[in-house]
C-alpha cells in the first residue's frame, strides 16, 4: 500500500472536531446576534424616562455618533456627538449608528492573533485541528457534492498563508489603536451608568456595564501588538537606565494578560453581547432593572 | 500486566503497511518500551530511532494514533486497554525505514540562518547581561530539536510549504538570535523573505505539540511577525525610525545628498 494512503488524518481517534465546532457555533451566534442588534437602531438606551446626566447605553451603540430621536429607546439628542441622523447616511440599514461603531472592534477582533487561530480552524478548516488534513476548497466542495464530481473536492487551492490576500492581517496594530480608544469610551459609559438624572446610585445595569470595559480592557491590553510595543521590540531592557524598570515591568504585565488572551477574548465577547441584551430588554420594558434610584 | 494490540507502520517512503502486533504491557511502560519489546521479541528488523529515553534528546519522535509525540514520554496508561494503538512515522518527512524518518531538511534550514553575531560593545569584558534580558532567549534554549513542531505545522505537513517556510523550530531560533542582547545582526528581512514568516497563519499547533512547552507562537513567531510589521507595514514606525534611529538617519542623509548631487 502507498505511504500516503496510510498516513492520513483518519488515524486520530479523539474527538478533535469538538473544539472547532464550538468555536464555529460561538462565533456564528455572536455574528448573527450582533448583526441583528446593529440593524435595530432602537432600544439601546435606558434612563427611566429622565433626560439628565446618566443612563445605560449599549456598548454596540457607544459612542452616540448620530441619534435618530424619532426612534424608541434612544438617548436624548443632547447626548449625540454629531447631532441628529444625517441625510447622507439614510442608506444605512435600520438607520443605525451601530454600523459606524462596530467596524472598529470588529476589525480588531478579526485581525487578532487569537481569533485568527479560532476562525482559520473553525471556518476555513485549514487545518480544522492539529494533525488533521485541511479541508481544501470548501466552496468548491459544495459544488462538488451538488455536481457529483468528486475530483473537484480538493481543487483550486494554493496556500499562501498571510502573504497573499490575507496580508491585510498586518493592520492589526492600527485596529488596536482604535480598540484602546474604545476602552476609554466604554469606561465613560460605565461611569455614566452610576448616575440617573444626575443622581448617583447603581443598579444591575451599572454592574454589567462596569464589568464590560474591565473585560474588554483585559482582552485589549493583552494584545500581542501592545506586548510588542510595550517592550517586546527591545533586545535589552537593562541597557538603558531609564527603560530598565518601567519598560520591563509593563511588558511583564501585558505578558500576564497575553497568556490569558484566549480567555479574555471569549469572556469579553460574551459580556459585550450580554450587555447589549440587558440594556435592550430593560429599554423595551421586558425586564425591570433593580437599582437604588427606585425606578 | 495486559496483552495490548498495536499497529506499526512497516515499509519505506513509497510503500508500506500497518502490521499488527500484540505485546504485554506492564505498569510504568511508555510507547518506546513497547516498540523495544516488539523489536526484541517479534520483529528484530523493526527500525526505530531513540537515545535518552528521558524526553531530552528528541530522537524518538513518532505519531501515536495520528498525533505527533515523543515515544519515550507517552505513557501506556493513558490509552484505553481495548483500543489498538497505531504507531506511524512523522508524516512531514521522508521515511527511511519503518518509523524512522529523514529530518535532514531541518538541518538545511538551520544553515540558512545568519549565525550569532556579537557586537563589539558586547565583547568587552565589562559587558553584563541581566537575567531579565536573557529570560526570553533562555526559553528557546529548551528546544530539544525533536521536530514535532515542524511535523505538526500544517504549512509543512499539508500545504507543501517546505520551500517557502522554515517552520516553527527555526522561527524560534531566529527569535532567540534576534532578541539576544549581544547580537547585532539584522535578520528581519530574512524572516519575512527567506524564512517566510507570512506563511504562518497562527493556528498554534506547534505550541500545542511542543514537549518542552515552549510558547513558540506567542513568544517567537508573533514577536517576529510584529518586528516585520514594524519594518515593512507600519508607516508610523518607519517615520519614527527615520527620525530617531542613527543608522536610518545616516542612510536617509546619504540618499538625499546623492540625490542632490545629481542636480548640483
Amino acid at each position: 500500500m502507498l505511504k500516503v494512503d496510510i498516513l492520513t488524518d483518519r488515524l486520530r481517534q479523539d474527538k478533535w472536531w469538538i473544539s472547532p465546532m464550538l468555536v464555529l457555533l460561538g462565533l456564528l451566534s455572536f455574528v448573527v446576534y450582533s448583526t441583528w442588534a446593529a440593524w435595530q437602531g432602537e432600544y439601546f438606551w435606558w434612563s427611566g424616562g429622565s433626560e439628565g446626566f446618566g443612563g445605560y447605553l449599549s456598548p454596540f451603540y457607544s459612542p452616540t455618533v448620530y441619534i435618530d430621536a424619532s426612534k424608541p429607546g434612544v438617548p436624548p439628542l443632547d447626548f449625540s456627538l454629531l447631532g441628529s441622523w444625517p441625510e447622507w447616511l439614510s442608506w444605512l440599514p435600520g438607520q443605525s449608528p451601530a454600523w459606524l461603531i462596530l467596524i472598529f472592534p470588529l476589525s480588531f477582533r478579526f485581525t487578532c492573533y487569537y481569533y485568527r487561530k479560532a476562525y482559520y480552524r473553525a471556518f476555513s478548516l485549514n487545518p480544522p485541528a492539529c494533525a488533521v488534513q485541511p479541508i481544501k476548497g470548501v466552496p468548491s466542495q459544495v459544488s462538488a457534492v451538488t455536481n457529483g464530481n468528486i475530483n473537484a473536492f480538493n481543487s483550486g487551492e494554493r496556500y499562501d498563508g498571510e502573504r497573499g490576500l490575507l496580508l491585510f492581517q498586518n493592520i492589526h496594530r492600527f485596529a488596536m489603536y482604535f480598540a484602546v480608544i474604545f476602552i476609554f469610551i466604554l469606561s465613560y459609559d460605565a461611569f455614566l451608568a452610576f448616575f440617573n438624572n444626575g443622581n448617583f446610585g447603581f443598579g444591575v445595569g451599572t454592574l454589567i456595564l462596569t464589568i464590560n470595559p474591565i473585560l474588554l480592557g483585559c482582552y485589549t491590553f493583552g494584545c500581542h501588538s501592545i506586548r510588542h510595543l510595550m517592550g517586546g521590540n527591545l533586545d535589552c531592557y537593562s541597557c538603558s537606565l531609564y527603560k530598565d524598570k518601567v519598560t520591563h515591568s509593563s511588558w511583564k504585565i501585558v505578558t500576564f494578560l497575553n497568556r490569558r488572551h484566549q480567555l479574555f477574548a471569549w469572556l469579553s465577547l460574551v459580556w459585550v453581547g450580554f450587555s447589549d441584551v440587558y440594556v435592550r430588554l430593560v429599554s423595551m420594558g421586558i425586564i425591570n432593572d433593580i437599582n437604588t434610584w427606585g425606578i | 500486566m495486559s496483552l495490548r494490540n498495536f499497529k506499526i507502520y512497516r515499509g519505506d517512503d513509497e510503500r508500506g503497511e500497518l502490521v499488527s502486533y500484540q505485546c504485554e504491557v506492564t505498569e510504568g511502560m511508555v510507547v518506546l518500551d513497547v516498540i523495544h519489546r516488539i523489536q526484541a521479541d517479534q520483529a528484530n528488523d523493526l527500525a526505530c530511532r531513540w537515545n535518552c529515553k528521558a524526553g531530552k534528546c528528541g530522537s524518538c519522535s513518532i505519531e501515536i494514533n495520528g498525533k505527533p509525540r515523543l515515544g519515550c514520554m507517552t505513557r501506556m496508561n493513558e490509552f484505553e486497554e481495548d483500543k489498538t494503538i497505531v504507531i506511524t512515522p512523522l508524516k512531514s518527512f521522508p521515511v527511511i525505514k519503518d518509523i524512522v524518518t529523514d529530518v535532514s531538511w531541518n538541518y538545511k534550514q538551520n544553515e540558512e540562518i545568519t549565525p550569532f553575531s556579537p557586537s563589539e560593545k558586547s565583547k568587552k569584558k565589562d559587558f553584563v547581561m541581566m537575567q531579565k534580558d536573557v529570560e526570553r532567549v533562555q526559553e528557546f534554549r529548551k528546544c530539544i530539536e525533536c521536530y514535532l513542531c515542524q511535523n505538526m505545522c500544517h504549512v509543512i505537513r499539508d500545504n507543501e510549504g517546505k520551500k517557502d517556510f522554515s517552520g516553527p523550530r527555526f522561527m524560534a531560533r531566529l527569535a532567540s538570535l534576534e532578541m539576544h542582547p549581544m547580537d547585532e545582526a539584522d535578520r528581519i528581512e530574512d524572516v519575512k523573505e527567506k524564512h517566510g514568516s507570512g506563511m504562518c497563519n497562527i493556528t498554534r499547533c506547534c505550541t500545542e505539540v511542543c514537549p518542552e512547552e515552549i510558547q513558540i507562537t506567542d513568544d517567537a513567531i508573533i514577536p517576529l511577525k510584529e518586528r516585520v510589521v514594524d519594518r515593512f507595514y507600519d508607516p508610523v514606525m518607519m517615520l519614527f525610525r527615520k527620525i530617531f534611529d542613527k543608522k536610518e538617519r545616516q542612510k536617509t542623509k546619504s540618499k538625499v545628498s546623492s540625490f542632490l548631487k545629481m542636480f548640483f
